[in-house]
């Protein structure tokens, strides 16, 4: 099955080892089948027919229906699509670099030969297991209503709880604390990228008699840069995408007063509730656009911060 | 975007570490100290973290009326009723719901383990034209939202009168759509040394042959991860399996769990707590057995 080409080699050089300079076009495509045939059929033209949906009218029942830009110009005089942006925003904004300070600060301090620190990473690194669960999403409804363990706790130091989810000034608050709650993976991440940094550094400094601030400022931050920026990507990739917490705390309406209508909910109800599926389309290519940016922004502002070592 | 290895461990040689003979008995004092007082801070924040999930394991055995007003870990009354109240869900049960979940994550692992190990050792080890390409596409992949896909995807299944089925979760799995255990598999296959599978090439064995006999045996750190990966991602899937499974009969242990949570009204929390506790079990094993897995994977790929 390999069409085995033997390239052409310029006169005077050595022959190539075997199975090196071979080429195996044939039997890679062979091996990577599966995946050519996925990225053909089940995302590059999903996202061109999702393209395609966006400018038309579509309720599943009947054909498709060519309608300019028109889903695009509701898109501007939508309320919700607004609230839900800004909503998905706020959470972006205000959860991920919470759960990255979270993620960081536990990271240090678990970094220093610290004994059990087996123990500590797994017990911090639970919640991100499970945090995008179902479960815990009814958990943490159950913690933040008004009978909920939230209150409970409030009360034993005398204070009057309040129904948390009901009010809309802070059922996004308790979505973001779900978020924050799970900064374990990105904690893990960042204790092998300390690791990383060799201890030579940190002896030369304290020779030349660095404190602990300057040694974090000057050494540790820099060199952790790269990893710092890969968090700050996936974190902010998935929080734009989160789900499933505000699906089932608003009972998929993305209540209080459309204070938890996550971006993701809104598409969901447009798509599969509502059925109409070409302003679904329009939502849906909107989200993948901001991320796009947003991806690139954050490379392109890289270059100024992350510190790729030699 | 490199991400970090555990493998080049720093050395072990930190302040806190150096010989003790030539520290002052003060000085060791107040090293003992703030050794208590950093391990009593963790401890501390360690149960406030776990506290809810504890919560919840206690109040699935309490009885309703102490869920709502007790908030101790220590329950004065225990029971089971909670358990026999959510179990039944009208003539079905969550026997059938932790069925349907299983049969999914197993044809996804499946389908993961089989597409991504084969795309994988291709890119890692194949010499091919556009090789560079590929495995470009393979981590721009990796960052699409799968909102940019779902819709026409939902249609086609719609149209192919798979919606109920568990079809649409697992197929495209055996498409190698989770273009991150592609990667993490690649990075892997990268360590293995580059002798061993040569040799067998010389020897006159053929790709499949080196792949099979050579490259997979020696990547299985990588498949278990891919395994516990899938596995719980699957597990704790809640859009696609909503889109897909509306029928009762097919509901997974999410959409089970949060269609109880609908019907609330005549549901009490204690209930609640303990069907959501059972719907963990399965992950929870998975931790407690294959953590060292789980954390490697972790801190090389970032998956979650």
């Amino acid at each position: 099955m390999a069409d085995t080409l033997t390239p052409a080699r310029p006169p005077g050089t050595r022959r190539p080892k075997a199975g090196r300079l071979t080429r195996q076009d044939g039997a890679a495509h062979l091996f990577m089948a599966p995946w050519l045939i996925g990225l053909v059929a089940v995302t590059a033209l999903p996202m061109l027919a999702s393209l395609y949906l966006a400018f038309t009218d579509y309720n599943i029942l009947s054909s498709p229906t060519w309608v300019g830009t028109e889903n695009f110009e509701r898109l501007i005089g939508d309320d919700r699509f607004w609230s839900a942006s800004w909503v998905t925003l706020t959470y972006v904004l205000v959860s991920v670099p919470l759960q990255l300070a979270f993620a960081l600060a536990l990271a240090l301090i678990l970094d220093k030969g610290l004994r059990g620190l087996a123990i500590y990473r797994s017990a911090y690194y639970l919640p991100s297991l499970l945090g995008t669960s179902v479960a815990v999403a009814v958990l943490w409804k159950q913690i933040f209503g008004f009978d909920g363990l939230v209150n409970q706790a409030l009360a034993l130091i005398g204070i009057e709880g309040q129904n948390w989810l009901q009010n809309p000034d802070t059922a996004l608050g308790t979505l973001i604390v779900l978020n924050a709650w799970t900064f374990g993976s990105p904690m893990v991440i960042f204790l092998a990228g300390l690791r990383q940094i060799p201890e030579e550094l940190y002896e030369a400094s304290r020779v030349d008699g660095a404190s602990i601030l300057r040694q974090f400022a000057s050494i540790t931050i820099p060199l952790l840069t790269p990893i710092i920026f890969f968090n700050l990507i996936l974190q902010t990739i998935g929080s734009f995408q989160a789900f499933t917490q505000a699906h089932v705390i608003s009972g998929g309406t993305g209540g209080p007063v459309d204070s938890t209508l996550f971006y993701t909910l809104y598409i969901y109800q447009q798509a599969f509730v509502n059925f109409d599926m070409g302003y679904a389309a329009a939502l849906a290519w909107v989200l993948m656009v901001v991320i796009a940016i947003i991806t690139a922004v954050h490379f392109t502002l890289s270059k100024r911060w992350v510190f790729y070592g030699d | 975007m490199t991400a970090p290895t555990l493998d080049s461990r720093r050395s072990s040689s930190t302040p806190g570490d150096t010989p003790e003979r030539t520290v002052l008995p003060s000085v060791r004092r107040v090293r003992r100290r703030n050794s208590i007082l950093r391990h009593g801070g963790l401890i501390l924040f360690g149960l406030f973290m776990l506290y809810p999930l504890a919560w919840m394991a206690v109040s699935a055995f309490k009885p309703g009326y102490l869920v709502l007003t007790d908030p101790s870990l220590i329950p004065t009354e225990l029971t089971l009723e909670n358990f026999r109240n959510g179990w039944y869900v009208g003539n079905l049960s969550f026997v059938v719901f932790f069925g349907n979940s299983f049969v999914v994550a197993a044809g996804a692992i499946i389908g993961n383990l089989v597409s991504c190990s084969l795309t994988a050792y291709a890119l890692a080890r194949l010499n091919f034209r556009a090789r560079k390409v590929y495995f470009g596409i393979v981590l721009a992949s990796v960052m699409l939202p799968m909102h940019a896909t779902m819709i026409p995807q939902y249609i086609i299944f719609s149209e192919l009168d798979l919606v109920n089925t568990f079809i649409p979760l697992v197929l495209p799995k055996f498409l190698a759509t989770d273009a991150f255990f592609i990667f993490l598999m690649v990075q892997f296959i990268r360590g293995i040394p580059r002798e061993l599978d040569q040799a067998a090439f010389v020897d006159g064995a053929g790709p499949f042959r080196t792949f099979w006999y050579i490259i997979l045996p020696l990547m299985k750190p990588a498949l278990i991860t891919t395994t516990i990966f899938t596995f719980i991602w699957t597990w704790n899937d809640f859009f696609g399996q909503l889109i897909y499974l509306t029928d009762t009969s097919v509901h997974t242990v999410p959409i089970a769990l949060n269609a109880l949570v609908d019907s609330q009204s005549n549901q009490g929390v204690g209930t609640l707590m303990a069907m959501s506790l059972l719907s963990l079990v399965p992950i929870l094993c998975f931790f407690a057995f294959a953590q060292k897995y789980l954390i490697r994977g972790i801190a090389t790929t970032g998956l979650k």
